[in-house]
């Protein structure tokens, strides 16, 4: 283990100080301004009519009643965007939604017509007053029978479209996989389901759209994780009524959490700004929560079928992965223009061997679209979560202990930077010292002898291990893109003649805390105290260009560019110093916060005394002032790693599982703030926990929720939230500008194999080898009734 | 409708409205009265981003409607820091990272504001009982937890604990 070490005093507040964070002061005291906070004179409101049916013909929408409701203003129908050719959008990924439908409705609940008022109770009797007539048809809920020759084609807009098949995908090499397959002692298989579910931020989506007739300018107000992205989606969308890119401003105010959830473009925001433009009054769109469970994008819901082969003695040597993945009624994920199955392909894990081959295919349901990310980067939880399960059914058939087989086929530290089956180039890590610190702190062997004399007194206990690689910080702009955008970010620092400074990113903070990190990103290469530097994010206006904030990667992109512009001030402030100074620029040395003259350390200029100097005293022929800005683009993705080790226990009679401990050993590089790192790994557990025990969005035959609203979607408390116990290793990324890597996601990623494992490992002598999650009492009750192990 | 005539006393101050007999009371603080540190994040009873004091008992206000609380007294996170500073609640949340995107943060304080003065010394499971009416999606509760047991020792008078993370 690597210790944090900080540069930089308490004062100035660089990296590897736990600084209080900056933004709490608002936040605490009410004074944070969320979008449903946003009041504009003369605002309306805007509620939508979503569909009862899965799968429909809209016979016809009868609005007569609705526009007779004291307060409604208008109803605005799929028939009336069409007319601006605004009923249909493009998704993130090629494919195209519909912002209202003008003949069939695709899922239950989505957006059928929306209705206008000036007041949000007049809007919501609209809603209830809007008659509209369908035709219902019979769904394709299941996804493996949505390619069956008599399902129905769900999608005949779309040109030469005969099947339900949207796209393949594979990676690796498929050859050389199955010779090793054919060749090996042990193969283990298993199919499993990662099942649909929903990031739930306790804050729904919604939006202020404000246009200008006047000045033909649209300002928007948006919980968006990517606003420079979304002004630019909606010129391209709405271009051609006259809104180009300068006459729009994309405001993402205090976000509610977003976990990837916020990434899309929603049907209601395209159609606020639609009715706003008509109108010329702001319209304020706020979903409720049924809505936001019904028909917001979802995560997962990936059939996966993974292989592992192996020798006797527990070499791994190979896997195969196989996926299906529904993907609703349209591709509307958010992942890189070339990646359908975001990074997937991580799914060959933290372990040393040369052959996989993954494989692909989604299709379309009648279900909502979306597969964003529930707080991981890109898929990556789907291909953890079958990589560490079938590790750990291999250990089971070869009888190795699972932390013992992990130890003895873990990528080592010196073979870094390593380059997977796959094609990535994993860029450092220690998972021996990551595992180690992991047994060490929860007491593994201690534990397995536990387990031993428990299970002779038939009492169940297990423990669950998950050494997990992530993959993050996207990405590098030969690779990766969203509708073409190169994925770089984005900063600019401003300081001013007392030395104080303002700082403009590209990404957006739902609650990560850039106010406070990139201020100490900032301070560590400048010396400026983070607590005067003000960090500012989410105006299009007013910020630099980027692509937004998600899969873990603003640290390792908007980090970067943060660091890489404070050197640029570094260097100019070196020149001024040295003119001050009146010696040659080779002459002096840095400490944070000042130049001085080598050997004369009394011969000095602070920071403060430069920049003043920069705006009073300028060396003749330079520029005058102080800023800069860097557009990072990073060489290679980062990789962070942990181990983690849960222990469960198991009630006999009930099957009612406890969680007895949970430990974390993170591994992301370079820490910057570790109270941060600390709460982001503690809220990430509880991300995992969540799909590992109770999260599931279940649909009955015809495509009925079963589950849309938070009273049956669980969404832990702080009773199912153990007490999250945490740690770290540090391995600095050796190309980025910090040594940073990301971590809001590791956990979330990390955590539901772990718990799966541990549930599995409980029952395992009873014949159990595997459980699909959601792992809930009710679903081991019957498993373990299944195999006569409870009556 | 017919609206009728209520009066409350927000934080301190006594407003009158005529609101709709349906009208929630988070409504009428948020829109009526424009103190939108109180949030809402369902519309099932379940989050409890709406968490404020009735005549100093924690109710969720989007279950309460607005004529129920004619002639009562209503606290918000508006009204929790006096002239002499923050509220120890608010302390404790600040200096223990109890808070990420600060969405359920008011009704989580005001929650924890009734636990408090009716345990002056919870243990951990009675906080994590105490607060399961809330919920929050970001900070996986354990800061929260240490917020509250920080906020109840300044509250009794004994000493802080530490606000150090335990991050082995
Ligand atoms: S808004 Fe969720 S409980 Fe009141
Ligand atoms: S801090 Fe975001 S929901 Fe609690």
């Amino acid at each position: 283990m690597t210790k944090i070490r900080c540069k930089t005093s308490k004062e100035i507040g660089g990296m590897g100080h736990s600084m209080k964070r900056k933004e709490d002061a608002r936040f605490i005291q009410g004074k944070g301004n969320y979008v449903d906070d946003v009041k504009l004179p003369g605002m309306l409101y805007m509620d939508i009519v979503r569909s009862p049916y899965a799968y429909a013909k809209i016979k016809n929408i009868n609005s007569e009643e609705a526009l007779k409701v004291p307060g409604v203003v208008a109803v605005v129908t799929g028939r009336d965007l069409e007319k601006y050719n605004l009923h249909w959008m493009p998704t993130l990924m090629s494919d195209t939604q519909m912002v209202l439908p003008t003949d069939t409705v695709m899922y239950q609940a989505q957006e059928v017509a929306a209705v206008i008022a000036t007041s949000r109770y007049a809007a919501r009797d609209g809603k209830e007053a809007v008659m509209v007539d369908y035709e219902p048809m019979k769904p394709v809920i299941d996804a493996h029978k949505s390619l069956d020759a008599d399902a129905p084609i769900l999608r005949p807009d779309k040109e030469g479209k005969t099947d339900n098949h949207i796209w393949h995908w594979e990676a690796g090499d498929k050859e050389a996989t199955d010779k090793v397959f054919n060749e090996a002692d042990v193969v283990v298989k298993q199919d499993m389901y990662i099942p649909r579910i929903h990031v739930a931020s306790i804050e729904t989506c919604g939006c202020v759209a404000n246009y200008n007739k006047v000045d033909n300018h649209l300002t928007m107000y948006m919980t968006t994780q990517a606003p420079h992205a979304i002004r630019t989606v909606i010129a391209l969308v709405a271009g051609h009524v006259g809104l180009t890119e300068e006459k729009i401003r994309v405001i993402s105010p205090d976000i509610g959490g977003g976990f990837g959830g916020k990434v899309p473009v929603y049907p209601g925001y395209v159609i606020a700004i639609a009715v706003s433009f008509l109108t010329g009054a702001p319209i304020k769109w706020i979903e409720d929560r049924t809505e936001n469970l019904q028909a917001d994008s979802f995560a997962r819901d990936y059939h996966i079928n993974v292989e592992m082969a192996g020798t006797k003695d527990g070499k791994i040597q190979a896997t195969r992965f196989k996926v299906l993945a529904d993907h609703g009624y349209t591709d509307a994920s958010a992942n890189p223009s070339k990646f359908p199955t975001g990074l997937f392909s991580i799914g060959t894990g933290s372990y040393d061997y040369n052959n996989a081959f993954m494989e692909a295919d989604a299709v379309y349901t009648n279900k909502p679209p979306g597969g964003v990310a529930y707080r991981c980067s890109f898929r990556v939880t789907e291909a953890v979560h079958a990589i560490e399960r079938i590790t750990d059914r291999f250990a089971m058939e070869v009888g190795k202990d699972p932390a013992q087989l992990r130890m003895e086929n873990f990528i080592k530290k010196e073979d870094f930077p390593w380059k997977s089956p796959t094609g990535w180039e994993y860029d450092s890590g220690d998972y021996h010292a990551g595992l180690k610190l992991a047994m060490d702190t929860v007491g593994y062997d201690d534990l397995r002898k536990e387990q031993l004399e428990k299970r002779a007194k038939g009492e169940w206990m297990g423990i669950g291990i998950s050494t997990f690689t992530e993959i993050v910080g996207a990405g590098p702009s030969k690779d990766f893109d969203i509708l073409g955008i190169k994925m770089f970010d984005s900063a600019e620092i401003r300081v001013h003649p007392t030395g104080k400074a303002i700082a403009r990113f590209g990404t957006k903070s739902q609650g990560q805390g850039h106010e406070t990190t990139y201020a100490q990103i900032v301070a560590e290469e400048l010396g400026i105290p983070a607590e005067h530097i003000q960090v500012e994010e989410g105006d299009t206006d007013t910020a630099p260009y980027g692509l937004g904030t998600y899969a873990s990667r603003s640290t390792p992109t908007a980090g970067a560019a943060a660091a890489m512009a404070a050197r640029k001030l570094r260097e100019k402030a070196k020149k001024i110093a040295a003119y001050l100074l009146e010696v040659s620029e080779e002459d002096l040395e840095w400490e944070p916060g000042k130049f001085f003259v080598k050997g004369a350390p009394e011969k000095v200029k602070t920071i403060q005394e430069i920049v003043f100097a920069s705006y009073t005293n300028h060396p003749p022929g330079m520029e005058a002032g102080f800023e800069a800005t860097h557009y990072y683009d990073p060489p290679n993705l980062t990789f962070p790693s942990g181990a983690y080790i849960c222990v469960v226990d198991i009630d006999p009679e009930t099957a009612d599982i406890k969680v007895r401990r949970f430990v974390a050993i993170d591994d992301c590089g370079h820490i910057i703030n570790p109270m941060i790192v600390q709460g982001q790994v503690h809220g990430g557990l509880t991300q995992g926990i969540a799909p590992a025990m109770y999260e599931e969005l279940i649909y009955d035959e015809d495509g009925n929720i079963l589950n849309g609203t938070l009273m049956d979607y669980l969404v832990p408390t702080a009773v199912e939230s153990p007490n999250w116990e945490t740690g770290h290793t540090i391995t600095p990324s050796p190309h980025h500008p910090i040594g940073a890597k990301g971590v809001g996601e590791s956990p979330t990623v990390g955590a539901p194999p772990a718990i799966a494992n541990a549930i599995v490992d409980a029952v395992s002598h009873l014949g159990i080898k595997h459980l699909d999650i959601p792992i809930t009492p009710f679903k081991l009750f019957k498993k373990l009734k299944e195999v006569g192990a409870i009556s | 409708m017919t609206m009728k005539k209520i009066t409350v006393k927000l934080n301190g101050a006594e407003h009158s409205a005529e609101v709709e007999p349906r009208l929630l009371l988070v409504h009428l603080i948020r829109e009526n009265l424009n103190a939108t540190g109180t949030h809402i994040g369902c519309d099932t009873s379940n989050c409890g981003a709406c968490t404020i004091l009735l005549n100093g008992k924690s109710v969720k206000s989007c279950t309460v409607l607005a004529v129920q609380a004619d002639g009562k007294e209503i606290t918000t996170v508006e009204g929790l820091a006096t002239a002499e500073g923050l509220h120890p609640l608010q302390e404790g949340f600040k200096e223990n990272h109890g808070l990420h995107c600060g969405f359920c943060t008011p009704g989580m304080m005001l929650r924890a504001v009734e636990l408090l003065e009716n345990n002056p010394n919870p243990t951990e499971e009675e906080i994590r009982w105490g607060i399961s009416g809330n919920l929050c999606r970001c900070t996986g509760y354990n800061n929260i937890v240490k917020a509250i047991q920080y906020a109840g020792a300044k509250i009794r008078g004994d000493e802080l604990p530490s606000t150090e993370p335990e991050f082995v």
